[in-house]
């Protein structure tokens, strides 16, 4: 049955099988009052990622993704780079998870380019965007100077992100903007978000802010440290301090 | 499968501040009451655990708390004659996903609108005449008037445990108060928030200028309150997860921790969860609404019969629910005429955006609405002889955000984006920056409303709501007049960069950076059944037991957040309901 089928004489009656698919793994519930049916349950646990294998990317992606971080995030005085402080981890495991097929999304056509204001109208998915524009990426670059991404020297590398950044570089099957876009979010997210996510390694993307993490109480503080420097270890949820 | 449920005195369609809210007042007149929620049941400790909730990358980021555009999305277009398309991707307008609706992950901003914004016609026609109106402006009473709600303002604050200073009180000004704001018979429930170093340079900058900052009233509980339903509120440790996260200290309020405690002990009350209502039905003559039909989870088709009709979903999908079950007259923008999806309001936001040199800031010490604020351009609060347009803003120096990704991107212009240079714009500029945020009045226009979209469909095969909008001249001028202001306490702020921008100088997009989330209108209340859909009771015109409660009642949007008006409203009506309407079901407003 078409979804278009679906609404008849007012009513919308549904095929079964299809709805189930959609979905999964939500279910109604009657909740009366008073029953105790609504009462606090235990949270679940904290879901960490686990470093030891890549769940999403080859390896040789994981690599040349671990090059590109490193020219966005580098080592340096102020803190380690993005893959020592397991940024591609980070990536790896949002790719494989309902970010990286855009779970969340309205995807059903007709998929039509629109006027900028109207939003980004690509139903393709962040996992789409990095496995074609990570290959496009070598491509272009052996094209343009007979070398893989990872062999360029650092200014080749700088220059060839400014590139992508300003969309002066065509890529066949993604606009290279797009694509920029993306990687300089998810190496930001991975720098900074929970060292739970496998990236922020020993929280040094807070550290480089001043940035206290996973604190729920400022009561102290508000006004006793107000417009003052706050020298803080940071916490993450893993409480590992 | 399609089954039906046993009839209900009242079906309430959504879970959030309004539907509980009115829930509330008619399990407790004895009415036996029966929600259903497409979303799922949300409770405190279980789902927003202290040891769990401070988590930017699901908050935030991912905003996995909001209702996704998988679920059901909008189309949009800035004309008539363009083609409206889908929002694909999250857009500003956050919608809750979750017994409390928007109400469990809001910021928290809690106004009582001003006496001009509940007779916003008859103020502009006395004040200023007809002249003062652009081309096409709506411009509409709403039937009920700031004094008409005052009890029932009072009582949802109560019930909230709304922390701020007074600024009028029997008519009295108040120190440290907003001096223009509608009387009030009582203080704010709690103390106002503490102030960040932020909001004291702005509030020191704003006195400099002659104007009067005050602490803007906010969700956040200002000290341990027991609220009007006996129960016991935390007060708020600014901890800054705040907007798009649900509370786990019991300190936001929500219907979560000020209502459903309470509702959920109450055997006359159930709760029908992840089940999404897909139209009202009505008897064959279209003067009786019978009861809703609704999918649940499992693919099943369920009926809840029921004598009285409450919707309360968020304010479009209200609008939505009216045109897919073909209740009261459409509104036809070629000839003007109809009524639902008419008056449709958004908001007009300017800003200034700054950045200090040597400065301590501590953003990470915030709240969704730690803000002062100054009312003096705000509303019809100044003389708007010769500036060709009415309304205004709210002024303020809002410190709501300080986690890590989010703050990424604010370096000052030309600073790198990435690299080494990015680390050290970052560092610096974290602890550096500052916003003013003018948050502007927004009023109807002939062109500005909501009708079904031909093309997109929702997962059930339902047609989108299409908003077709775009700002028009009234919000450009109000705009450019609110940005200046903003960029002029900033500079006197001591800021050494400063940017201002008025949004309404670019067309209307759903994903520009900085907007605001307050869409209104659509099923308006009013005085004229043709110039709305339903009465100052928001009961609809022509079907007495059906009322459509929210901001899709109010004709125009103020310089002000609108829940606590919601709120408001929603008593008012539970009141008329309770006291009138069961005594003599039909009409409480006879023409």
């Amino acid at each position: 049955m078409k979804r278009r089928d679906a609404l008849k004489g007012g009513l919308v009656l549904l095929a079964t099988s299809t709805l189930a698919s959609i979905y999964k793994p939500a279910y109604s519930k009657t909740l009366v009052g008073g029953s105790g049916l609504w009462k606090a349950q235990p949270p679940p646990p904290l879901a960490v990622v686990d470093s030891s294998r890549l769940v999403f990317l080859t390896p040789d992606e994981a690599k040349l993704v671990g090059a590109i971080f490193d020219v966005l995030i580098p080592a340096d005085e102020l803190g380690m780079g993005a893959t020592e402080a397991g940024c591609v981890t980070f990536l790896d495991h949002q790719l494989a998870g309902p970010f990286g097929s855009a779970a969340k999304d309205y995807k059903l056509g007709p998929v039509v380019e629109g006027l900028p204001q109207q939003g980004p109208q690509s139903i393709a998915t962040p996992a789409e965007i990095y496995r074609k524009g990570l290959a496009e990426l070598n491509r272009f670059s052996k094209k343009k100077f007979d070398k893989t991404f990872l062999d360029l020297d650092e200014a080749q590398k700088i220059e060839f992100l400014k590139n992508m950044e300003n969309g002066t570089i065509d890529f066949e099957t993604v606009k290279s903007r797009d694509f920029f876009t993306l990687l300089l979010q998810n190496v930001r997210e991975g720098y900074l978000a929970d060292p739970m996510y496998g990236g922020n390694r020993d929280m040094v993307g807070w550290k480089l802010i001043g940035f206290p993490g996973a604190v729920y109480d400022y009561r102290d503080w508000i006004v006793s440290k107000r417009g003052q420097k706050i020298d803080v270890q940071p916490v993450s949820l893993l409480r590992t301090a | 499968m399609h089954y039906k449920r046993p009839k209900a005195d009242v079906v309430i369609v959504g879970l959030g501040w309004s539907g509980s809210t009115m829930a509330e007042e008619l399990t407790r007149a004895g009415l036996n009451v029966v929600a259903i929620e497409r979303g799922a049941w949300r409770e405190t400790s279980t789902s927003f655990p202290t040891t769990r909730n401070p988590d930017e990358l699901s908050g935030s980021i991912r905003k996995e708390i909001l209702q996704a555009p998988v679920t059901e999305t909008y189309t949009v277009r800035n004309k008539p004659e363009e083609t409206a398309l889908p929002l694909r991707k999250y857009h500003n307008l956050t919608l809750g996903n979750n017994v409390g609706g928007a109400g469990t992950h809001w910021a928290g901003a809690s106004w009582r609108w001003q006496p001009f914004d509940h007779q916003p016609y008859s103020h502009v026609m006395k004040r200023y005449g007809p002249k003062q109106l652009v081309d096409g402006l709506i411009l509409q009473d709403w039937g009920v008037t700031y004094d008409d709600l005052e009890p029932f303002y009072d009582r949802f604050e109560k019930i909230a445990g709304t922390s701020g200073t007074a600024g009028v009180i029997n008519g009295v000004k108040q120190p440290g108060g907003n001096p223009f704001e509608g009387s009030r018979q009582s203080p704010y429930p709690t103390p106002a928030l503490a102030r960040t170093r932020a909001n004291i340079l702005f509030a020191d900058a704003a006195t400099r200028l002659g104007y009067t900052p005050f602490p803007v009233p906010s969700a956040m509980i200002g000290a341990p309150y027991t609220n009007a339903l006996g129960i016991n509120l935390a007060p708020c440790t600014y901890c800054g997860y705040c907007q798009l996260y649900g509370c786990g200290n019991w300190s936001k309020s929500s219907p979560n921790i000020c209502i459903l405690p309470v509702l959920m002990q109450r055997s006359n009350f159930t709760v029908v969860t992840e089940s999404e209502v897909v139209r009202i039905n009505t008897s064959s003559d279209k003067k009786t609404a019978t009861g809703v039909t609704f999918v649940d989870s499992d693919g099943n088709t369920g009926e809840q019969p029921a004598d009285i009709v409450i919707v309360a979903t968020f304010t479009l999908d209200n609008t939505r629910l009216l045109l897919l079950s073909g209740i009261s007259t459409p509104y036809d923008v070629s000839s003007g005429q109809g009524v639902v999806g008419r008056a449709f309001t958004f908001q007009t936001l300017s800003w200034a955006f700054m950045f200090f040199e040597n400065e301590y800031l501590n953003p990470f010490m915030n709240t969704g609405a730690l803000a002062t604020q100054i009312d003096d351009f705000n509303g019809d609060n100044f003389d708007h002889t010769g500036l060709g347009f009415i309304g205004g803003a709210g002024i303020q120096s809002l410190c709501n955000q300080g986690l890590p990704i989010g703050m990424s991107g604010l370096v000052p212009e030309g600073s790198p984006k990435w690299g080494k240079g990015w680390k050290q714009a970052f560092q610096k500029s974290y602890q550096n920056y500052a916003q003013i945020q003018g948050q502007g009045t927004s009023f109807a226009h002939r062109e500005q409303f909501m009708d079904l979209d031909p093309t997109y469909k929702d997962r059930f095969g339902q047609p989108l709501l299409r908003i077709t909008y775009n700002y028009n001249e009234n919000d450009r001028r109000s705009g450019q007049f609110i940005r200046d202001k903003c960029v002029e306490i900033a500079k006197e702020m001591g800021a050494r960069d400063v940017t201002g921008v008025s949004l309404a100088d670019q067309p209307y997009s759903g994903y520009t950076p900085w907007d605001s989330s307050h869409v209104q209108g659509g099923v308006v209340m009013g005085e004229d059944p043709k110039t709305s859909v339903q009465n100052r009771y928001q009961q609809n015109w022509d079907i007495p037991n059906l009322f459509v409660i929210g901001a899709s009642s109010f004709p125009n949007n103020a310089g002000y957040n609108p829940t606590v008006a919601v709120g408001a409203t929603t008593l008012w009506t539970a009141k008329a309901i309770k006291e009138l309407y069961l005594k003599n079901p039909g009409p409480l407003v006879r023409l």
